[in-house]
């Protein structure tokens, strides 16, 4: 094992224009990729920020007493698909119209608003059909005048949710397959220019195993130095991105931060393996 | 030791004749046998089958036990390790020195650290250059990277030194030394198996010769002159 990285590193030294262009070429194909997942993430945030605002709102009977609208709202915190449900008086309904509407800043007689029942939903339950089914449930509780969802609002919101998911997922799937390729091309040059290396290392009589092994360790390396230069350059392309264009952008969390720099060594590694593999059976 | 049976090899991509045609003859431990003919013969077929580099179309190679029948990648691999193989175009690595060359071929076979500079050392002073251990090949000359090459093949103490044209590039007197090496390395019980042009080389030397043309023996010294064959294995 330390010939093999031995090997590996005296790579490095004996070509190392080769060996940064292999980085810089995983970098930038990974750089693609973090590109687009960045964009893929921060458009599942903005929808995500949307759709925590879906909610049901539960209009009562006038007259209704506070304390019957109080244990209706126990009882509908209960369901599994409810987050919280707050109980607005017709009091406090006018002083949200008073402050989000304007051409309500004269009116002082809350009478003609009605009170109701705001029912947030839990992540997961926020779907067309679901929020159907809440409404028509609290819509049976004898003092609900009505229930209102913006059930156009939803229906659309969720098309653009699944149409962004299969288009996430196909450009991310197309992306990390020309990636793999760039990739596998690069490092099937760096196998080429020390095929010499390899078939000596035949004629002497060492195993496939061991002459594999170094293009292994150094695959890795490049991966890992290719995924961490990415995830830089994503960085900084989100840094510059939210300063010139003023636009509040999310990056990865450590955790897919570390999926990208351990799917880059993966790629390091599967693409060495699949090259010396194939230039092993061809000698 | 090594046995050739009723061999045939074509080449996928050869020009439709066989490399090699029903050849079949035996090589005694610690001969010493040229193999001549002009080029396309099947002199280094003959050599590349004997390393397992290829195997046969039709018929069995047998190697010290192991059969060209039979033999798997690791098995051809443990087979190399106690083969020495040169060629006419030395195959030294170029950033590497003379004695880093050496040692290549015993770290890769994983041979104890310890053992190694001493082994190294050894070999290079057999094939006459321990002063030059340092040297990297473009410093040295055709005749010089030659003897790398053989010390590298000489440096596991292999049964047989397999030599493809070893002084094909070689100037006359580089010829005469290389062959006297090889000479040196036979006296000492290695079998060497060489591929040559140089006829005048062969007549001189007086050790067997097989002749091939058109991938088939036309001539071997030993049948015709009823040679005793002495099976060692």
């Amino acid at each position: 094992m330390r010939l093999a990285t031995r090997t590996a590193m005296a790579s490095f030294r004996r070509a190392p224009l080769l060996n940064i262009l292999s980085i810089t070429t995983i970098a930038f194909s990974l750089f693609a990729f973090g590109l687009f997942g960045l964009v893929a993430l921060n458009i599942r945030n903005a929808l995500q920020a949307v759709e925590e605002r879906v909610e049901l709102r539960a209009f009562v009977t006038n007259g209704t007493a506070l304390d019957q609208m109080a244990s209706a709202a126990a009882d509908i915190r209960k369901y599994k698909e409810v987050a919280s449900v707050e109980v607005v008086t017709q009091q406090m309904a006018l002083a949200r119209a008073r402050k989000e509407l304007g051409e309500f800043q004269d009116v002082f007689d809350s009478e003609f608003l009605p009170a109701s029942l705001d029912v947030k939903l839990k992540d997961g339950f926020r779907d067309p059909k679901t929020v159907r089914a809440v409404a028509d449930r609290i819509r049976g509780m004898e003092f609900v005048d009505d229930v209102r969802f913006g059930e156009e609002w939803i229906a659309q919101l969720y098309r653009l949710r699944n149409i962004a998911g299969v288009a996430g997922a196909a450009l991310g799937l197309a992306f990390a397959i020309v990636a793999i390729i760039i990739i596998g091309a690069t490092i099937r040059m760096a196998v080429l220019a020390r095929s010499r290396e390899i078939s000596i290392m035949r004629l002497v009589g060492a195993t496939d195993a061991f002459i594999r092994r170094p293009f292994l360790i150094e695959g890795s390396i490049k991966g890992v130095l290719g995924g961490g230069l990415a995830l830089l350059m994503t960085y900084l392309a989100m840094r510059l991105l939210s300063q010139y264009l003023h636009v509040e952008t999310a990056f990865f969390d450590r955790r897919i931060a570390l999926l990208g720099l351990l799917f880059g060594t993966l790629i390091g590694l599967v693409g060495s393996a699949v090259s010396v593999g194939r230039h092993l059976r061809r000698i | 030791m090594i046995r050739f049976e009723k061999v045939t090899k074509t080449y996928p991509r050869g020009a439709g004749a066989a490399a090699l045609r029903d050849v079949s003859f035996h090589v005694a431990r610690g001969e010493f046998v040229f193999f001549t003919g002009p080029s396309g013969a099947g002199k280094s077929t003959i050599l590349k089958l004997v390393y397992m580099d290829e195997r046969p179309n039709e018929g069995v190679v047998r190697i010290s036990g192991y059969s060209s029948a039979t033999a798997k990648r690791r098995d051809v691999a443990k087979l190399r390790r106690r083969l020495g193989i040169v060629f006419q175009d030395f195959r030294l690595l170029e950033d590497v020195t003379a004695e880093g060359n050496v040692a290549f071929a015993l770290e890769v076979i994983g041979a104890p650290r310890a053992a190694i500079p001493g082994r190294v050392a050894r070999a290079l002073t057999q094939v006459g250059l321990a002063s030059k251990a340092t040297a990297y090949p473009k410093e040295l000359s055709g005749g010089e990277q030659q003897r790398v090459a053989i010390a590298r093949a000489l440096v596991n103490d292999p049964f047989v030194l397999v030599a493809d044209e070893p002084t094909g590039n070689l100037d006359e007197r580089a010829t005469r030394g290389i062959f006297q090496l090889l000479r040196e390395i036979n006296a000492n019980g290695t079998a060497v198996l060489m591929a040559t042009h140089d006829l005048e080389l062969v007549r001189r030397a007086e050790y067997r010769t097989i002749e091939l043309n058109h991938g088939q023996i036309v001539y071997d010294s030993a049948e015709s002159s009823n040679v005793i064959e002495m099976e060692a294995d």
